[in-house]
């Protein structure tokens, strides 16, 4: 168990720079999750800590010792890979057992190590199979495996959950959380999934483009994104966003509307704006309902109506002629073709002075 | 009764006719025609009708039997030594030649002898130049199977790194097999030749001490020197195959060995070897049968001599066939050596098999 340090990792390959300042730091025990779109750099940051790939620039600390240059098994980490990364002419015992096997270790203690991993992981009647005959989720359960028997400071996964099918994603991802309890050990795990990332984590890292765009514990970051991209990239179905004018701007709110958005006051949460500026609100599809009876603040007509019992998915066209996406809590039915009004509370409203 | 494939389909065969009908005329054809030769006594040109003799082309080349030979005894019922004390022995002619207590001899011939006690054991043969070439063959295939997959397994180590201008270094390790193996032994034999370079380098390296010899006229090296040449010739090939298969073993499996700590070695023996399985079996098995088919360095380099100490199996088989007309005796060694492949083959098979 461990603590990690980044200051300003920086990570080039030739001119292009893949990683452009990264600052983290990741407490003793913490379950950490990098997120981001494809490319942003998130695999490519843990390969780093793994020593996978070298590091341009910065620092790389573990345990308060600086790591750029240590060989990665010397590191104290343990990389779990989407690719499960199992060796396919060992049994499961040897393939857990491997980096035992690599140090001498005596039989007694890889016996004692394997059939503790196994049970930590269930999966003492496999160890005798080989990765031919495992299924996905018991690939990835050996590999984990490999890796508790390692006893690392540091955990890494790189989208452990990523080559599973739906139903095993879910399963494996509440038995990561499960070891994640049971070990008490620093996790850093990358995905580009955020259910696993708002599931799992203590705290979420979201990238983009090789620089960090909001830390913190995940209800923060879907209750308060510091910018667009983030506040777009969390929660499913994604926020909308409307351009808007700003109007005027109050002590606490600023006013707005547009075509379709009636004046409204919306809390500014401290971020500047000027009268008269183009802004974006978002909107999460949740916090949006029918004005039963009422006037209502958004007005836009329903193209489509997905119902899928607990919630109906509602598809809006606005005056503007942008598109929004409502989700209902319950099964309502809304005809398609008619003119619908929506209420929010502003409270709940976001409020951003770039545009996209 | 029809089947749609072969009446519907009618385009279909007549493009494939031509290949079938190359394959069959020069592989398939020959190959059942040099089965019902080796039974006959048929030659390349004669006049006489050709006549079905049985296995008796087999029994003349394969005949091998011990003779045991015990020191000739005076009057006194000692045995008779020369100057050096060594007992001698009658001549193996005196068995094999018109002797009608030894029928089994009859028409024999000395290989190679050794002693037990006083007693000498000769081992005399029917073809006594088809065993040599049998035994050469074999020495030239335990010696190059191992040797040549194990050297293309270095390269394909060294030139599978990510280094620049590595294409270079392919493309000079290959370079020899795209040559003609003519010209190689053409180019070869100068190398061995007594003026050739070989000896001077060797002249040069041992500041004279090495007087140079001629490695092809030599017995004792002559088939040495064309397993140096042969392994060199045709490594490059085995380096691709080994390449591609160096290249299937996925990267991560590797990172997953970095992280754990491994060693070079320990890399190589716990992730390299075992992904190489199949492509091993493979090399193995090419080598091997290559091996056996040892023909045109010999045919340009030594003709199978000196002594008959390079001559091969194939090399037998068109200097019987064609050299000496005799096409049943040439068909009967293609077919020995047919079986005698077939049977290393599928031993290598199983022995690799998957567990």
């Amino acid at each position: 168990m461990a603590t990690v340090k980044l200051r300003d990792i920086r990570k080039s390959y030739g001119n292009v720079d893949v990683i452009k300042g990264v600052d983290i730091e990741i407490a003793d025990g913490e379950f950490v999750v990098f997120v981001g779109p494809s490319g942003c750099g998130k695999s490519t940051l843990l390969r780093m800590i793994a020593g996978l790939e070298d590091v341009t620039s910065g620092t790389l600390e573990i345990d308060g010792v600086r790591v750029n240059d240590l060989e990665p098994s010397k590191r104290g980490i343990a990389m779990v890979f989407q690719s499960y990364a199992i060796f396919p002419h060992m049994t499961v015992r040897e393939n857990v057992a491997f980096g035992l096997t690599i140090n001498k270790a005596s039989k007694a203690e890889k016996e004692e190590a394997v059939a503790k991993a196994a049970r930590i992981l269930q999966m003492e009647h496999l160890l005798d199979r080989r990765p031919s005959e495992l299924s996905g989720g018991q690939r990835q359960r050996v590999a984990i495996g490999r890796a508790i028997v390692r006893d690392p400071k540091v955990f890494l996964f790189d989208e452990p959950l990523s080559n599973l099918d739906a139903a095993l994603r879910m399963d494996m991802r509440m038995e990561i959380g499960k070891l994640h309890q049971d070990l008490g050990a620093s996790m850093i795990y990358v995905t580009h999934d955020q259910v696993e990332a708002m599931t799992l984590a203590d705290k979420i890292v979201v990238l983009k483009d090789g620089m960090v765009m909001q830390a913190g514990a995940p209800m923060d970051l879907y209750h308060e994104p510091a910018n667009i991209f983030v506040a777009g990239f969390l929660g499913a179905p994604s926020m909308n966003f409307l351009d808007v004018t700003v109007h005027a701007v109050n002590d606490e709110t600023v006013t707005i509307s547009n075509a379709s958005l009636d004046q409204i006051d919306v809390p500014h949460k401290g971020r500047t704006f000027t009268a008269g500026q183009t802004a974006t609100l978002g909107l999460r599809p949740q916090y949006l309902h029918p004005a039963m009876g009422g006037a209502g603040k958004l007005h836009g007509t329903v193209i489509l109506s997905e119902r899928l019992g607990s919630e109906t998915v509602i598809d809006l066209a606005l005056a503007d002629g942008s598109k929004i996406i409502a989700a209902l809590a319950e099964d309502s039915i809304l005809t398609p073709g008619a003119a619908t009004n929506f209420d929010f509370d502003p409270n709940q409203a976001h409020i951003f002075p770039e545009t996209r | 009764m029809a089947s749609k494939l072969t009446t519907s389909n009618r385009a279909g065969w007549a493009f494939a006719l031509p290949g079938f009908g190359l394959l069959a005329m020069f592989i398939v054809v020959p190959f059942f025609f040099a089965f019902f030769l080796s039974l006959t006594n048929q030659r390349l040109i004669s006049p006489n009708p050709t006549e079905f003799v049985g296995l008796d082309n087999y029994r003349n080349l394969l005949g091998i039997r011990v003779l045991s030979i015990e020191p000739e005894v005076n009057a006194a019922g000692e045995i008779v030594r020369d100057e050096t004390g060594a007992p001698e022995y009658p001549r193996v002619r005196t068995f094999t030649r018109n002797n009608p207590d030894y029928p089994q001899y009859a028409g024999m011939r000395e290989w190679f002898r050794w002693h037990s006690g006083d007693t000498a054991k000769v081992v005399v043969a029917r073809d006594v130049v088809f065993w040599k070439s049998l035994r050469n063959t074999l020495m030239f295939v335990l010696v190059v199977a191992p040797v040549q997959g194990a050297l293309a397994l270095g390269l394909a180590l060294l030139i599978n790194q990510r280094l620049r201008a590595i294409n270079i270094y392919r493309a000079i390790y290959f370079m020899p097999v795209v040559v003609s193996i003519v010209v190689v032994s053409l180019l070869w034999r100068f190398l061995y030749a007594e003026e050739g370079l070989l000896n001077s380098i060797l002249h040069g390296l041992s500041f004279g001490m090495f007087e140079g010899r001629d490695w092809l006229g030599d017995p004792d090296t002559a088939l040495g020197a064309i397993k140096a040449m042969s392994i060199w010739q045709a490594v490059g090939f085995h380096m691709v195959i080994w390449l591609s298969g160096l290249q299937t073993i996925s990267p991560t499996l590797y990172e997953a060995s970095a992280i754990e700590g491994a060693s070079k070695w320990q890399t190589f023996r716990y992730v390299t070897w075992p992904g190489l399985r199949n492509t091993a079996v493979l090399v193995l098995i090419v080598i091997t049968m290559q091996a056996f088919a040892l023909f045109a360095q010999i045919d340009v380099m030594t003709n199978g001599g000196p002594l008959d100490s390079t001559t091969t199996v194939v090399f037998q088989a068109v200097e019987r066939g064609y050299g000496k007309q005799d096409i049943s005796g040439g068909a009967a060694i293609s077919v020995i050596l047919f079986l005698l492949v077939l049977t290393i083959s599928l031993i290598q098979r199983y022995l690799t098999r998957e567990k």
